[in-house]
């Protein structure tokens, strides 16, 4: 029960630190969202095609969906391996194991309070959307919304696990962060961040289903707009992944803790 | 002129002494172009698959235009990543002042000092598509002379405003990643800009961030299609927008504090 309590409490205090140091960094905080516009280019790409092809959407649908990949991708943006990285090339992650809580929930801070600032950006970005698209404009519904934010919360913790178990690559390498690169490439490309999955050819989308990906992005839009989804399974699938990540990520946390020379520090 | 590009030559060589230390990066980064690149096609491949039109632009032509966009981000990432985002640290740790003291044009400096092996292979591949996409197509020698011209104004244009950007951080040392947001806009030149629907869309990556000179004009030369005027308009902004970042950087530079140096 203590050990609770004072797990609670430092995390508390790393929340606060956390929310002020990013109110203080906001103005770069909104070009970091600005910066995560893709869906936004897309969405005239996509919808301007939909009127003049055939596919299953019309171009008001085409843009709803990329409002909402825009808004599930701006939910669950991840950043850690770069934070980690800079920490253990230059050795300050000592700082870090000097604390009295472990240092992943300084980032899960970090990446919680900055959700919350970035937020209103989010709710700007998709106000611009709906005047570039007025026919787009949907309210989803009170269990659409539930559901949204269930499956957010899933996506992101699936997201910064992934990335951190990459970035335990980090006690072996300087530059781990170019592994990321390698899993942000197909992320992008299998999450349905290009396009709604069910226009690509089944075999890609098959494949797409044995990874992680199209339950980060595909899923949780789909949800939003009100689209049929296979709910119990794409939340089990998500919580296998989550659940292999973490006790991977642990493993490798202890073997990478045991390498750790503080170098710089 | 000789002078610089020694100088030129010199950075370059020990830059890529210093990154060729990093020998398994450039496998995970020829790895990264290489899904890129698959995944730029396979999106383009979805449009035709689904009957788009793509505002006219044959697949082939697509290509051609994805090719461009292609090399465009080789360059950024070989030549202007590396430089002009190093940019913010100097302000903020002022070490600007050293490159201030050298006897050698600051901006020159700032814009050369370092150059990533990392960009080359998407320049590589990027021509490879260009030609690709072309294909059997007759080209003129003229098509080519066109094409080549139009690409460096749009390596000009992307510089200046990248340069421009970066050079902000004098007043907003808190916009380090400001260039984040002009990388991210860039990604609409993977689209000929007649994809885009007219009105806000073709307007804003026409005028405000002009991605249509960067990769669908030359394109558009390289096909055969160009025209003298576009070359013309394309020549005069990418000058206009040189001799702006030159005196925005000599502005700048009247504020700079040199803080904590």
């Amino acid at each position: 029960m203590t050990r609770m309590r004072r797990f609670c409490r430092a995390f508390a205090a790393e929340l606060v630190t956390a929310f002020a140091l990013t109110t203080t960094y906001r103005a770069e905080l909104l070009l970091w969202a600005l910066s995560g516009t893709l869906p936004i280019i897309l969405m005239g790409v996509w919808s301007e095609a939909a009127r003049t092809g055939e596919m299953p959407y019309s171009p008001a649908e085409m843009a709803r969906y990329f409002v909402a990949v825009l808004f599930v991708r701006q939910m669950t943006f991840v950043w850690v391996i770069w934070e980690f990285e800079e920490q253990v090339v230059s050795g300050t992650l000592s700082h870090a194991l000097l604390r009295p809580i472990d240092p992943v929930w300084n980032y899960v801070a970090n990446h919680l309070a900055e959700r919350i600032v970035r937020l209103p950006i989010v709710f700007g970005l998709v106000g611009l959307c709906f005047a570039l698209y007025p026919s787009a404009i949907f309210v989803p519904s009170p269990s659409a919304i539930a559901l949204t934010i269930l499956a957010v919360l899933a996506s992101f913790t699936v997201r910064f696990a992934l990335q951190y178990t990459f970035a335990m690559m980090c006690f072996a390498t300087e530059r781990a962060s170019s592994v990321e690169g390698l899993s942000f490439a197909a992320f992008v490309f299998l999450s349905g961040m290009l396009a709604p999955l069910d226009l690509y050819p089944s075999w890609v989308a098959t494949l797409a289903g044995w990874t992680p990906f199209p339950y980060l992005i595909y899923v949780p839009a789909r949800i939003l707009i009100g689209e049929p989804v296979a709910i119990w399974h794409s939340f089990g699938v998500l919580t296998g992944w989550a659940v292999l990540l973490i006790v991977t990520q642990r493993c490798l946390w202890w073997w990478g803790l045991n390498r750790y020379t503080g170098m710089g520090a | 002129m000789r002078r610089a590009l020694a100088m030129m030559a010199l950075f370059w060589s020990t830059s890529i002494a210093a990154e060729l230390e990093y020998r398994a990066n450039f496998t995970f980064s020829i790895l990264s172009s290489a899904i890129n690149l698959f995944t730029g096609v396979f999106t383009l491949a979805l449009f035709f698959r689904h009957g788009a039109a793509l505002g006219g632009w044959s697949w082939a032509e697509a290509v051609v235009v994805l090719g461009m966009f292609t090399i465009l981000q080789g360059v950024a990432a070989a030549f202007f990543q590396p430089n002009l985002n190093r940019i913010v640290d100097h302000v903020r740790q002022g070490t600007l002042d050293f490159v201030l003291l050298k006897p050698i044009d600051t901006q020159f400096w700032l814009s050369t000092r370092r150059l990533s092996p990392w960009g080359l292979p998407d320049i590589a591949l990027g021509s490879a598509m260009a030609a690709y996409g072309v294909g059997t197509a007759p080209v003129t020698a003229l098509a080519v002379i066109m094409a080549l011209a139009c690409f460096v104004c749009s390596v000009a244009i992307l510089y200046s405003i990248w340069f421009m950007m970066a050079t902000t951080t004098v007043w907003f040392v808190q916009v380090s990643n400001v260039t984040e947001v002009l990388r991210a806009l860039l990604d609409a030149g993977r689209f000929p800009i007649d994809a885009f629907p007219a009105g806000t869309y073709r307007f804003i990556f026409t005028f405000v961030v002009p991605v249509a000179f960067m990769t669908s004009v030359p394109a558009h030369a390289l096909l055969g299609k160009g025209s003298l005027l576009s070359l013309v308009f394309a020549v005069a902004i990418a000058i206009a927008l040189l001799l702006a970042s030159r005196a925005w950087f000599r502005y700048a530079l009247r504020d700079y504090t040199s803080a904590s140096s």
